[in-house]
């Protein structure tokens, strides 16, 4: 089967066609793929949406929609990129593609259930567009979901709940598929410690995905439950707590920023090593670190609610445990950077995207500790300054992983190589037109321009311009990026089992892998990051 | 961990992977229910006289008798899968149906419970509700929030248990593969483990 030299070898891709055996596999890299396509085609529509709620803002007063139109398209916005992409995103797609191959493993522990919690996420990714055109009456909410207002709008905010709790169900069980696989799947001799520190990430992430996810499921069936039957426990009118809400909301989804973070933070270490020829530095802290931003992240939900009503003595606690869980997210940069200090740095796309994922990361780290901190986020809460906050985490942080592992991984998976001169491009176009597009938004918010208005004080003019026009810049690189990868997908020159380098087991595979990762399980003897010797032989 | 190497893509799923599996899946099912105890916990030391005061209104004498029948029904679950690792394929299909109608004893208890509240109209939403002291509000929407969801996954055991019945019956479970029989004991377990939390919280702090 494996016959590397003449004719197209069979592999993943071609091993069976047709739409059906696509539907059907349970194959872990075509999983991984459908994951992809899906979660792309949501981004570009809700990066649509917000490319759109920028263009309301290009000027005071209302613009291209009514305000009505506007919190529907920011909830939709909110309930797409969190739900259906982000936090999904890394880990079913790179995770599902790759996590098997670098463990040694053939799929992972239950196929079957990955192929069933991707038709969950489907399910729910439907519930969620179905929410917004029934009856004409998007939800308006917000992602959050907050009480009072979620249990009294006249919104579809029922569908839209239950899409969340599905699309939760389906990371539950990729979350404990992971975790099996992880723990019963690895090739002999992979050792915890020889194993690389993309799965090491995932373990971290699925940890929080199986023990986050069900406190949000059970919150959003109460919410539903107060709809619905009107038991009242967030209601003050029936004696129930708001507030209570609010605490339940960020017990699951505060840890869930570390489930979208975790495995980019993952992504971006299997990229600085392979682009500086050089081991990783620090591999144990930077294992372990993943581990403790898993656990103190399970504790700090409550700065989401310093001006929301809190006793001085929890406000002080959640704060001192925000200042905390920093320090391993510290210790990851410090090991990144000082992996490329040294080594033969050699600045290809992923390489690019990873450097930036740093810049952009540690500005939104930083201004998180702004919020985080009770004083000053009593100043920036609900202002613009969160907003931007977010985006440089979530967006600077999950996205360009995401754009970095595409690019690292993308001559693995497809066999073909894309253009580097246009991947260059696109980045150029996106990191300025991210830049533009979110940091006036900090100072905007300093300056007291409040989250979700459609419309803002003349003031603020200049800020708002620039800003949508990095919005347009930021789309434009999108599709830049996009395109580039799309046209080599099918056009490319071949790609060499191993264009970067690379020394982790997935590159020691052909290129497109074949159907089952390994003719024969390796035998691990050593670490996954050895420049020295190469590791191909086998 | 060889085993399961090559077993990726064969029928049957090495059976401490899939034990491992339920297992994280049991954990999952305490937090669901965990945040439930969370509101319980944080409405009874806001009302605590409420809650006193309105869980006279439950039948403790029916809790009882269903902690028991659940309880009975953990063991003879627990039996049936001895049963069939000792290759006792008829023993095990009748502990499984003696599980199956301790399961339906329970349900059926449940419903005579449900229906006295709603003679009482004590639910949410009723009118009666609406006028009760806000404590006994939430103390009943705990009530059928907790109880129904548990009953559900009563409803979802009794599924699993009878498919496992229906594999046995053909086969398909016997003394060499019996994961699935052993993790749908497991969940069963879980049900009863998670009403004895309930039954005190619920029917004894009169």
């Amino acid at each position: 089967m494996n016959n590397q030299t003449t004719t197209t070898p069979l592999n993943f891709l071609n091993h069976q066609t047709g739409l059906w055996s696509w539907l059907t596999s349970t194959d872990h890299k075509r999983i991984g793929l459908l994951y992809m396509y899906s979660i792309v085609t949501f981004f570009l529509v809700a990066a649509v949406l917000g490319l759109l709620m920028k263009i309301e803002k290009s000027a005071p007063g209302e613009t291209i929609m009514t305000a009505q139109t506007y919190n529907a398209l920011f909830t939709l916005h909110g309930i797409i990129m969190i739900f259906i992409v982000v936090i999904p995103g890394l880990a079913a797609v790179f995770g599902n593609i790759f996590l098997p191959i670098m463990i040694g493993a053939k799929d992972v522990a239950f196929p079957k259930l990955n192929l069933f919690s991707f038709y969950l996420f489907l399910t729910g990714a439907g519930l969620g567009l179905y929410s917004q055109f029934a009856n004409g009456h998007s939800p308006d909410t917000g992602w959050t979901f907050y009480v009072p207002y979620s249990a009294e709008a006249s919104s579809n905010v029922v569908i839209a709940l239950t899409a969340a709790f599905t699309l939760g169900f389906a990371s539950i069980l990729t979350g404990l598929n992971f975790i099996v696989t992880i723990h019963t799947m690895r090739a002999p001799g992979m050792s915890w410690f020889r194993m690389p520190l993309f799965p090491w990430s995932l373990y971290a992430t699925a940890w929080i995905q199986l023990l986050a996810t069900p406190v949000v499921g059970i919150t959003l069936l109460m919410v539903i439950a107060e709809r619905t039957l009107h038991v009242g426990f967030f209601d003050p009118k029936l004696g129930g707590d708001p507030v209570l809400y609010q605490h339940l909301f960020w017990i699951y989804s505060h840890p869930a920023v570390y489930v979208m973070i975790l495995p980019a933070m993952g992504v971006v270490t299997e990229i600085f090593p392979t682009f500086s020829q050089k081991p990783v530095f620090g591999y144990v802290p930077i294992a372990l670190s993943s581990l403790a931003i898993a656990l103190v992240g399970y504790f700090v939900w409550g700065h989401h609610m310093f001006t929301s009503g809190m006793s001085y003595e929890s406000r002080w606690f959640f704060s001192l445990l925000t200042f905390l869980v920093a320090i391993p997210s510290a210790i990851k940069v410090f090991n990144w950077l000082s992996t490329m200090y040294g080594g033969s740095v050699d600045l290809q796309p992923p390489l690019l995207y990873a450097i930036s994922f740093i810049f952009l990361f540690t500005i939104g780290g930083f201004t998180g500790l702004t919020l985080g901190s009770v004083a000053t986020d009593i100043q920036v809460h609900n202002t613009d300054f969160v907003v931007a906050h977010f985006h440089y985490i979530i967006f600077g942080g999950m996205g360009f992983g995401f754009f970095a592992g595409i690019h690292y991984w993308f001559p693995k998976i497809y066999g073909k190589l894309y253009s580097i001169r246009w991947a260059n491009i696109g980045w150029g176009i996106l990191f300025t037109g991210f830049n533009l597009l979110y940091f006036p938004m900090f100072i905007m918010g300093i300056q007291g321009m409040p989250r979700r208005y459609f419309d803002y004080d003349p003031k603020f003019q200049l800020g708002q311009t620039i800003s949508t026009i990095g919005a347009i810049i930021l789309f434009t690189g999108l599709i830049t990026m996009i395109s580039n990868l799309i046209y080599h997908a099918y056009k490319g020159a071949t790609a060499p089992a191993n264009p970067w380098h690379g020394v982790t087991l997935e590159w020691q595979i052909p290129s497109p892998p074949p159907h089952e990762n390994f003719d024969e399980i390796p035998v691990i003897t050593r670490g996954p990051y050895v420049f020295d010797n190469p590791h191909t032989t086998k | 961990m060889s085993t399961t190497n090559h077993t990726a893509h064969s029928e049957y799923i090495d059976s401490d992977t899939g034990k491992m599996g339920m297992w994280l899946f049991l954990f999952t099912e305490l937090f669901l229910f965990g945040g439930l105890f969370i509101v319980y916990a944080v409405m009874r030391s806001k009302y605590g006289e409420d809650f006193h005061h309105a869980a006279t209104e439950l039948n403790a004498f029916i809790g009882a008798t269903n902690t028991v029948v659940l309880l009975v029904s953990s063991m003879t679950v627990a039996m049936s899968l001895t049963a069939i690792q000792k290759n006792q394929t008829g023993l095990a299909m009748g502990l499984i149906f003696i599980t199956l109608l301790l399961a339906g004893v329970f349900m059926m208890n449940k419903y005579f419970e449900y229906g006295h509240k709603f003679e009482l109209h004590l639910y949410p939403g009723s009118e009666v509700m609406h006028n009760l002291p806000h404590g006994e509000i939430m103390f009943f929407g705990l009530y059928f929030l907790m109880t129904g969801l548990h009953l559900f996954h009563v409803l979802v055991g009794g599924i699993l248990l009878t498919i496992i019945l229906l594999k046995i019956k053909s086969g398909k479970i016997n003394q060499e593969h019996f994961l699935l029989h052993e993790n749908g004991a497991l969940y069963w377990h879980l049900v009863d483990l998670i009403w004895i939390f309930l039954f005190p919280l619920l029917y004894l702090i009169t």
